[in-house]
């Protein structure tokens, strides 16, 4: 019994990490209908960036927030430089695209670094928590994952749920034509999108650093997880990619705990199977049912 | 005043608009009628941007609309709504109408700008919440056109409102298309296949036949003219 609480205070910690990548696939997916196959590796790589920057003599908390910020622009200007000039052409080309360039930042990751794994800051204690004498599988830094996760989670809510700016990012990510048409500058906001992405994207880089073996290759498990994550909850759906991120990584903290950690990736392909068998569209996709 | 000189659009080997040119007076429908394939969507799509034309000009108040984007010809007033009642489902009614609002209206203006529009459709009033998905065709051409009318367009485009709608409701929306319009300095072009209703409210008419402008003439004279009718409108 209490391998069953570690093992599910484990899975949510990484959930959360999962459903902020898988968030930034939903973002770019919904506006863009691209899955960005190299959001994880930019994430790796902004994290790098970081890296750098403690070691020069940064303090951690300038080096995140800047690092978010250099997440942002990446994004921004893969979007306007790399896949808007492809629009309108075929849909894989920009696809196509996204794999050329995870290829491009772990080899300038690696060459520049290395290929060993290292060790990266985290921002709380690591050591389990205690209750009363007991110590559990969660740490002050996998509540600072929790919180962190939930305010960005609540934060994307926020803004396209009440505000003018998430309206047109919506409608934009929608129906682009009818926005155009309705004086929205539709190419501002997609580069809009996959800059929240991008930030979203080095906040999970940041936050599982400290928990991985840090190398050029410690996002790919992730990005799986996170992607399986981001099916289960239906591509499009911000909250779909929270209760996504949650379900994949309490089944492959199970898998993990109770069968083996070299699992773990089979126990993803699993699961990815079984949602698209029984759910195609996602848990939290709208029925496609309309009255007319 | 909307001047089109000289319009020429292609799609590849397909020579979709010929040289057209034609004026729309302010106050007044201009109506553009013609078989399926005679370019009257084509022709609309380019005054608002959506077409590279290859040759012509569009110029509307003195203002030149071939170059600009789509969003810059939208804030010009140029509202378009497209074939196939282009509502965006994912959102809701009272979402559709807000967005159009938010590039002309300041925030404490647009709810009031909503209501006004709602009162002017009052099936609309109880769907507020709801997806425009769950619409019916009607309530969704109400919509659209509610949706072009909250930003007080100086240039209303409209393409084939009637389209699939029984034919009380076309007639309802003619009649409330004739009413917002008459008397307001609003230019109105709209494109229809039922020329009959498009005619009965316009001041107007051009017939495309082939990407060409074959009759321009006051909408009295082309409904009076049986041989014309027969051959271009088939009524």
């Amino acid at each position: 019994m209490n391998l069953f609480f570690d093992y599910t205070l484990n899975g949510v910690a990484n959930g959360m990490i999962y459903a902020t990548l898988a968030l930034a696939l939903v973002l770019i997916y919904r506006a863009t209908r691209i899955i960005n196959f190299a959001q994880g590796a930019a994430g790796m790589m902004t994290t790098f960036i970081a890296f750098s920057l403690i070691g020069g003599g940064w303090g951690y908390w300038w080096a995140f927030i800047v690092v978010l910020l250099i997440g942002f622009a990446i994004g921004a200007v893969t979007q306007r430089v790399l896949i808007r000039p492809l629009a309108g052409k075929s849909e894989l080309n920009p696809v196509i695209v996204t794999i050329g360039l995870f290829v491009v930042y772990e080899g300038l990751i690696g060459a520049i670094y290395g290929n060993a794994s290292r060790g990266f800051p985290a921002a709380y204690s690591q050591r389990g928590l205690h209750i009363g004498s007991t110590a559990i599988a969660f740490s002050y830094f996998d509540l600072f994952i929790l919180i962190s996760v939930l305010v960005l989670m609540a934060a994307t809510l926020v803004l396209f749920r009440f505000t003018a700016l998430g309206l047109r990012m919506r409608a934009s990510a929608f129906s682009r034509e009818i926005a155009r048409l309705l004086g929205v500058r539709v190419g501002l906001l997609l580069t809009l999108g996959w800059g929240l992405a991008g930030f979203a994207g080095s906040l999970a880089g940041l936050l599982a650093a400290p928990t991985s073996s840090f190398s050029p290759y410690y996002m790919d498990l992730i990005f799986i997880y996170a992607f399986t994550a981001a099916v289960i909850g239906g591509l499009e759906s911000p909250v779909g990619a929270l209760i996504g991120g949650l379900i994949a990584g309490l089944c492959i903290s199970y898998v993990g705990g109770y069968l083996g950690s070299g699992l773990e990736p089979l126990g993803a392909l699993v699961l990815l199977t079984v949602a698209l068998m029984s759910r195609p569209e996602g848990i939290f996709a709208r029925p496609p049912a309309r009255r007319v | 005043m909307l001047e089109v000189r000289d319009l020429s659009v292609s799609f590849g080997a397909v020579r979709a608009l010929r040289s057209v040119s034609f004026d729309a007076e302010p106050g007044a429908i201009t109506a553009v009628l013609g078989a399926n394939g005679a370019g009257k969507t084509t022709l609309l799509r380019t005054i608002s941007g959506l077409v590279k034309p290859a040759s012509g000009s569009v110029s509307f108040d003195d203002g030149q609309l071939v170059g600009r984007s789509v969003e810059s010809i939208a804030r010009m007033g140029v509202a378009h709504v497209p074939e196939g009642r282009g509502v965006i489902e994912e959102l809701t009614v009272e979402e559709n109408l807000r967005l159009a609002a938010l590039w002309c209206l300041k925030r404490n203006e647009r709810q009031a700008a909503i209501d006004q529009v709602l009162e002017i459709f009052p099936r609309l009033q109880g769907f507020r919440r709801r997806h425009a998905s769950t619409l019916s065709g009607g309530e969704r051409q109400m919509l659209v056109l509610g949706r072009a009318l909250i930003s007080k367009p100086r240039l209303l485009l409209l393409d084939e409102p009637s389209l699939g709608l029984a034919p009380l409701i076309t007639a309802q929306l003619m009649a409330l298309l004739h009413e917002q319009t008459e008397g307001k300095d609003i230019t109105v072009v709209l494109v229809e296949q039922n020329a009959r209703s498009a005619l009965s409210v316009s001041h107007h008419a051009v017939i495309l036949n082939l990407g060409q402008i074959v009759v321009s003439d006051t909408a009295a004279n082309v409904s009076a003219d049986d041989g014309l009718r027969h051959h271009y409108l088939g009524f």
